[in-house]
Protein backbone atom coordinates (compact mmCIF):
# COMPACT_ATOMS: atom_id res chain seq x y z
CA UNK A 1 0.00 0.00 0.00
CA UNK A 2 1.57 3.39 -0.79
CA UNK A 3 2.40 5.67 2.07
CA UNK A 4 1.13 9.43 1.61
CA UNK A 5 2.22 12.09 3.57
CA UNK A 6 -0.50 15.11 4.45
CA UNK A 7 0.15 18.21 5.57
CA UNK A 8 -2.02 19.35 7.78
CA UNK A 9 -1.32 22.28 9.80
CA UNK A 10 -4.65 22.71 12.04
CA UNK A 11 -4.88 24.09 15.12
CA UNK A 12 -6.33 21.28 17.26
CA UNK A 13 -8.71 23.82 19.50
CA UNK A 14 -9.59 25.37 15.78
CA UNK A 15 -13.23 23.93 16.29
CA UNK A 16 -12.93 25.80 19.70
CA UNK A 17 -12.25 28.68 18.78
CA UNK A 18 -14.26 28.79 15.64
CA UNK A 19 -17.43 27.97 17.75
CA UNK A 20 -16.22 30.82 20.52
CA UNK A 21 -16.51 33.49 17.10
CA UNK A 22 -19.74 32.46 16.60
CA UNK A 23 -20.66 33.04 20.57
CA UNK A 24 -19.36 36.51 20.03
CA UNK A 25 -21.15 37.81 17.13
CA UNK A 26 -24.10 36.45 18.42
CA UNK A 27 -23.35 38.62 21.82
CA UNK A 28 -22.46 41.07 20.06
CA UNK A 29 -25.91 41.60 18.10
CA UNK A 30 -27.82 41.85 21.27
CA UNK A 31 -25.07 44.55 22.66
CA UNK A 32 -24.39 42.45 25.67
CA UNK A 33 -20.89 42.36 27.55
CA UNK A 34 -19.41 39.13 28.69
CA UNK A 35 -17.09 38.17 30.89
CA UNK A 36 -15.45 35.21 31.53
CA UNK A 37 -14.34 35.01 35.72
CA UNK A 38 -11.88 32.16 36.41
CA UNK A 39 -10.10 31.53 39.63
CA UNK A 40 -8.91 28.16 42.13
CA UNK A 41 -11.74 26.48 43.88
CA UNK A 42 -12.66 28.82 46.90
CA UNK A 43 -11.66 32.27 45.55
CA UNK A 44 -14.92 33.72 45.99
CA UNK A 45 -16.56 33.50 42.47
CA UNK A 46 -19.75 32.79 43.56
CA UNK A 47 -19.75 35.51 46.08
CA UNK A 48 -18.36 38.52 43.79
CA UNK A 49 -21.30 37.65 41.15
CA UNK A 50 -23.46 38.45 44.06
CA UNK A 51 -22.17 41.44 44.99
CA UNK A 52 -22.17 42.64 41.20
CA UNK A 53 -25.70 41.59 40.55
CA UNK A 54 -26.77 43.63 44.21
CA UNK A 55 -24.96 46.11 43.04
CA UNK A 56 -25.68 46.53 39.66
CA UNK A 57 -29.69 45.46 39.60
CA UNK A 58 -32.16 46.52 38.22
CA UNK A 59 -30.30 49.22 35.96
CA UNK A 60 -28.81 46.36 34.08
CA UNK A 61 -29.70 43.14 33.25
CA UNK A 62 -28.17 40.36 34.24
CA UNK A 63 -27.45 36.81 33.32
CA UNK A 64 -25.06 33.86 34.85
CA UNK A 65 -23.80 30.69 33.48
CA UNK A 66 -22.59 29.04 35.95
CA UNK A 67 -20.15 26.01 35.71
CA UNK A 68 -19.18 23.56 37.62
CA UNK A 69 -18.28 19.38 38.10
CA UNK A 70 -21.29 18.73 40.18
CA UNK A 71 -24.08 19.90 42.18
CA UNK A 72 -26.36 23.60 41.55
CA UNK A 73 -25.35 24.99 45.26
CA UNK A 74 -23.75 28.28 43.63
CA UNK A 75 -26.86 28.32 40.92
CA UNK A 76 -29.47 28.00 43.37
CA UNK A 77 -27.60 31.10 45.55
CA UNK A 78 -27.53 33.29 42.05
CA UNK A 79 -31.22 32.08 41.31
CA UNK A 80 -32.63 33.01 44.75
CA UNK A 81 -31.67 36.76 43.55
CA UNK A 82 -34.22 36.23 40.45
CA UNK A 83 -31.85 36.43 37.96
CA UNK A 84 -31.36 34.20 35.18
CA UNK A 85 -28.84 31.23 35.72
CA UNK A 86 -27.87 28.69 33.20
CA UNK A 87 -26.04 25.40 35.31
CA UNK A 88 -23.56 23.70 33.32
CA UNK A 89 -22.12 20.26 35.14
CA UNK A 90 -19.50 18.53 33.66
CA UNK A 91 -18.38 15.53 35.48
CA UNK A 92 -14.80 14.36 35.49
CA UNK A 93 -14.18 17.67 33.00
CA UNK A 94 -12.12 21.02 34.13
CA UNK A 95 -13.29 23.84 31.90
CA UNK A 96 -16.03 25.30 30.03
CA UNK A 97 -15.95 24.94 25.88
CA UNK A 98 -17.20 27.48 23.84
CA UNK A 99 -20.00 24.62 22.55
CA UNK A 100 -21.62 24.52 26.43
CA UNK A 101 -22.20 28.05 25.92
CA UNK A 102 -23.51 28.17 22.53
CA UNK A 103 -25.72 25.42 24.45
CA UNK A 104 -26.68 27.96 27.36
CA UNK A 105 -27.11 31.24 25.20
CA UNK A 106 -30.03 28.80 23.27
CA UNK A 107 -31.98 29.00 26.58
CA UNK A 108 -31.37 32.13 28.01
CA UNK A 109 -33.21 35.48 27.43
CA UNK A 110 -30.98 37.26 25.89
CA UNK A 111 -33.47 40.05 24.79
CA UNK A 112 -33.36 41.54 28.66
CA UNK A 113 -29.31 40.65 29.03
CA UNK A 114 -26.71 43.86 29.00
CA UNK A 115 -23.86 41.71 31.26
CA UNK A 116 -23.60 37.98 30.81
CA UNK A 117 -20.99 36.75 33.84
CA UNK A 118 -19.62 33.17 33.35
CA UNK A 119 -18.46 31.75 36.34
CA UNK A 120 -15.67 29.13 34.75
CA UNK A 121 -15.25 26.07 36.84
CA UNK A 122 -12.58 26.51 39.46
CA UNK A 123 -9.54 25.51 38.44
CA UNK A 124 -6.01 27.75 37.47
CA UNK A 125 -5.21 25.81 34.52
CA UNK A 126 -6.71 24.52 31.54
CA UNK A 127 -9.95 27.47 31.93
CA UNK A 128 -7.44 30.31 29.92
CA UNK A 129 -6.86 27.65 27.00
CA UNK A 130 -10.65 27.65 25.84
CA UNK A 131 -11.98 30.71 24.39
CA UNK A 132 -16.08 30.68 25.05
CA UNK A 133 -16.50 34.37 22.91
CA UNK A 134 -15.96 36.36 26.00
CA UNK A 135 -15.53 40.19 25.70
CA UNK A 136 -13.16 40.24 28.97
CA UNK A 137 -11.10 38.12 30.92
CA UNK A 138 -11.29 38.26 34.44
CA UNK A 139 -9.64 36.54 37.08
CA UNK A 140 -10.17 36.29 40.51
CA UNK A 141 -7.05 34.97 43.18
CA UNK A 142 -7.62 35.15 46.79
CA UNK A 143 -5.25 36.53 49.23
CA UNK A 144 -5.23 33.21 51.30
CA UNK A 145 -3.74 31.20 47.85
CA UNK A 146 -0.68 33.24 48.54
CA UNK A 147 0.93 35.71 46.34
CA UNK A 148 2.88 33.18 44.69
CA UNK A 149 0.47 32.45 42.41
CA UNK A 150 1.28 34.67 39.01
CA UNK A 151 4.29 32.84 39.61
CA UNK A 152 3.03 28.85 39.86
CA UNK A 153 -0.08 29.53 37.07
CA UNK A 154 1.92 32.29 34.57
CA UNK A 155 -0.48 31.19 31.81
CA UNK A 156 -3.82 32.00 33.24
CA UNK A 157 -2.24 35.33 33.94
CA UNK A 158 -1.45 36.31 30.71
CA UNK A 159 -4.74 37.45 29.04
CA UNK A 160 -6.67 38.66 31.69
CA UNK A 161 -8.30 42.11 31.52
CA UNK A 162 -8.62 42.63 34.86
CA UNK A 163 -7.13 40.83 38.33
CA UNK A 164 -9.36 40.86 41.59
CA UNK A 165 -8.02 39.55 44.78
CA UNK A 166 -10.12 38.86 47.02
CA UNK A 167 -10.62 38.48 50.59
CA UNK A 168 -8.82 41.28 51.52
CA UNK A 169 -10.47 41.52 54.94
CA UNK A 170 -8.22 38.67 55.95
CA UNK A 171 -4.97 40.20 54.78
CA UNK A 172 -4.08 41.10 58.93
CA UNK A 173 -3.83 37.14 59.10
CA UNK A 174 -1.72 36.40 56.12
CA UNK A 175 1.61 36.70 55.20
CA UNK A 176 0.11 37.80 51.77
CA UNK A 177 2.86 40.10 50.17
CA UNK A 178 0.71 42.50 47.71
CA UNK A 179 3.21 43.89 45.68
CA UNK A 180 5.16 40.67 45.11
CA UNK A 181 1.81 39.33 43.42
CA UNK A 182 1.19 42.33 41.54
CA UNK A 183 4.60 42.25 40.22
CA UNK A 184 4.08 38.54 39.25
CA UNK A 185 1.17 39.46 37.50
CA UNK A 186 2.22 42.41 35.34
CA UNK A 187 5.47 40.94 34.21
CA UNK A 188 3.72 38.68 32.14
CA UNK A 189 0.58 41.11 31.37
CA UNK A 190 2.06 44.97 31.87
CA UNK A 191 -1.65 46.28 30.89
CA UNK A 192 -3.91 43.85 33.40
CA UNK A 193 -5.96 45.82 35.90
CA UNK A 194 -5.28 44.80 39.78
CA UNK A 195 -8.07 45.40 42.28
CA UNK A 196 -7.61 44.23 45.57
CA UNK A 197 -11.49 43.69 47.17
CA UNK A 198 -13.20 41.68 49.77
CA UNK A 199 -16.32 40.13 48.87
CA UNK A 200 -17.27 39.88 52.22
CA UNK A 201 -17.48 43.55 53.60
CA UNK A 202 -17.81 45.14 49.98
CA UNK A 203 -14.39 47.13 50.38
CA UNK A 204 -12.35 47.61 46.93
CA UNK A 205 -15.80 46.49 45.32
CA UNK A 206 -16.35 50.24 43.35
CA UNK A 207 -13.51 50.04 41.66
CA UNK A 208 -14.63 46.79 39.94
CA UNK A 209 -18.07 47.62 39.77
CA UNK A 210 -16.82 51.10 37.84
CA UNK A 211 -14.31 48.81 35.71
CA UNK A 212 -17.22 46.82 34.56
CA UNK A 213 -19.65 50.07 34.14
CA UNK A 214 -17.23 51.80 31.87
CA UNK A 215 -16.31 48.11 29.79
CA UNK A 216 -20.52 48.35 29.13
CA UNK A 217 -20.48 51.92 28.10
CA UNK A 218 -18.14 51.57 25.73
CA UNK A 219 -19.51 48.23 24.19
CA UNK A 220 -22.96 50.22 23.68
CA UNK A 221 -20.61 53.34 22.19
CA UNK A 222 -19.03 50.85 20.21
CA UNK A 223 -22.71 49.77 18.65
CA UNK A 224 -23.91 52.44 18.27
CA UNK A 225 -21.28 54.10 15.99
CA UNK B 1 -8.88 15.17 32.00
CA UNK B 2 -7.94 18.55 30.17
CA UNK B 3 -6.30 16.39 27.51
CA UNK B 4 -9.95 14.68 26.56
CA UNK B 5 -11.71 17.46 24.38
CA UNK B 6 -7.88 17.75 22.51
CA UNK B 7 -7.84 14.21 21.93
CA UNK B 8 -11.41 14.38 20.39
CA UNK B 9 -10.34 17.37 18.49
CA UNK B 10 -7.30 15.31 17.08
CA UNK B 11 -9.00 12.41 16.00
CA UNK B 12 -11.76 14.60 14.43
CA UNK B 13 -9.00 16.64 12.51
CA UNK B 14 -7.42 13.85 10.68
CA UNK B 15 -10.38 11.33 9.95
CA UNK B 16 -11.33 14.66 8.25
CA UNK B 17 -8.48 15.11 6.18
CA UNK B 18 -8.08 10.97 5.88
CA UNK B 19 -11.69 10.77 3.93
CA UNK B 20 -10.82 13.88 1.30
CA UNK B 21 -8.03 11.70 0.01
CA UNK B 22 -10.34 8.09 0.33
CA UNK B 23 -7.52 6.58 3.15
CA UNK B 24 -8.17 3.66 4.62
CA UNK B 25 -5.81 3.82 7.27
CA UNK B 26 -4.00 6.65 9.40
CA UNK B 27 -0.56 5.19 10.29
CA UNK B 28 1.17 8.40 11.44
CA UNK B 29 0.01 11.21 13.22
CA UNK B 30 2.53 14.07 13.90
CA UNK B 31 1.30 16.70 16.68
CA UNK B 32 3.29 19.88 17.25
CA UNK B 33 2.34 20.70 21.76
CA UNK B 34 4.49 23.82 23.04
CA UNK B 35 5.77 22.82 26.16
CA UNK B 36 3.75 25.73 27.94
CA UNK B 37 0.18 23.99 26.34
CA UNK B 38 -0.43 22.27 29.59
CA UNK B 39 -0.81 19.51 27.17
CA UNK B 40 0.60 15.94 29.08
CA UNK B 41 1.39 14.01 25.60
CA UNK B 42 1.46 10.32 27.21
CA UNK B 43 -2.35 11.38 28.21
CA UNK B 44 -3.42 12.14 24.88
CA UNK B 45 -1.69 9.16 23.41
CA UNK B 46 -3.31 6.77 25.89
CA UNK B 47 -7.13 8.43 24.80
CA UNK B 48 -5.95 8.46 21.48
CA UNK B 49 -5.70 4.28 21.48
CA UNK B 50 -9.12 4.16 23.35
CA UNK B 51 -11.27 6.82 21.29
CA UNK B 52 -10.05 5.55 17.91
CA UNK B 53 -10.36 2.13 18.23
CA UNK B 54 -13.16 1.49 15.84
CA UNK B 55 -11.98 3.48 13.21
CA UNK B 56 -9.15 3.77 10.66
CA UNK B 57 -6.92 5.69 12.90
CA UNK B 58 -6.73 2.65 15.30
CA UNK B 59 -2.86 1.83 16.06
CA UNK B 60 -2.01 5.16 14.59
CA UNK B 61 1.65 5.98 15.69
CA UNK B 62 1.77 9.73 17.21
CA UNK B 63 4.76 11.47 17.07
CA UNK B 64 5.25 14.74 19.26
CA UNK B 65 6.90 18.09 18.36
CA UNK B 66 7.56 20.01 22.02
CA UNK B 67 8.40 23.76 20.88
CA UNK B 68 10.26 24.86 23.99
CA UNK B 69 9.24 27.68 25.85
CA UNK B 70 10.75 31.47 24.48
CA UNK B 71 10.37 34.87 26.04
CA UNK B 72 11.18 38.22 24.77
CA UNK B 73 11.77 40.50 26.43
CA UNK B 74 9.55 43.37 26.37
CA UNK B 75 12.74 46.02 27.60
CA UNK B 76 15.37 44.85 25.53
CA UNK B 77 13.66 42.40 23.13
CA UNK B 78 15.95 39.73 24.01
CA UNK B 79 14.63 36.34 23.06
CA UNK B 80 15.24 33.64 25.67
CA UNK B 81 14.55 30.07 27.26
CA UNK B 82 13.37 30.45 30.89
CA UNK B 83 14.05 28.28 32.79
CA UNK B 84 11.26 26.74 35.33
CA UNK B 85 12.03 29.19 38.23
CA UNK B 86 12.86 32.70 36.58
CA UNK B 87 11.47 34.07 33.76
CA UNK B 88 13.78 37.26 34.05
CA UNK B 89 15.58 38.11 31.02
CA UNK B 90 19.27 37.45 31.04
CA UNK B 91 20.41 40.76 29.08
CA UNK B 92 18.34 43.13 31.56
CA UNK B 93 17.28 41.37 34.22
CA UNK B 94 13.93 43.41 33.47
CA UNK B 95 10.59 40.85 34.25
CA UNK B 96 8.30 42.15 31.89
CA UNK B 97 8.02 39.19 29.04
CA UNK B 98 6.21 38.36 26.60
CA UNK B 99 5.34 34.61 25.47
CA UNK B 100 6.87 34.53 21.81
CA UNK B 101 5.88 30.52 21.38
CA UNK B 102 6.01 27.03 23.32
CA UNK B 103 2.22 27.69 23.69
CA UNK B 104 1.63 25.79 20.06
CA UNK B 105 -1.12 23.55 19.57
CA UNK B 106 -1.85 21.51 16.50
CA UNK B 107 -1.60 18.87 13.84
CA UNK B 108 1.03 19.24 11.85
CA UNK B 109 0.87 16.40 9.63
CA UNK B 110 -0.04 12.54 9.06
CA UNK B 111 0.68 9.37 7.31
CA UNK B 112 -1.99 7.73 5.22
CA UNK B 113 -2.30 4.28 3.10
Amino acid sequence: MEIKVLTIKEDILGANEEKARSNQARLDKHGILTINIMSSPGAGKTSLILQTINRLRPEIGIAVIEGDIASQVDADKIHQQGVPIIQINIPGGCHLDANMIENALDNLPLKEVDLLIIENVGNLICPAEFDLGEHKRVILASMPEGDDKPYKYPLMFTEADVVLVNKLDLLPHLDFNASYFCEGVTRLNPTVKIFQVSCKTGEGLEQWFSWLLAQMKDKKAGQAA
Amino acid sequence: MHELPVTMSILSIVLEHAKTVKASKISLIKLTIGELSGIVPEYIELQFGFLSKDTIAAGASISFHRPPAELRCRSCATIFSPDNQNWACPNCGEQKIEIVSGRECYVESMEVE
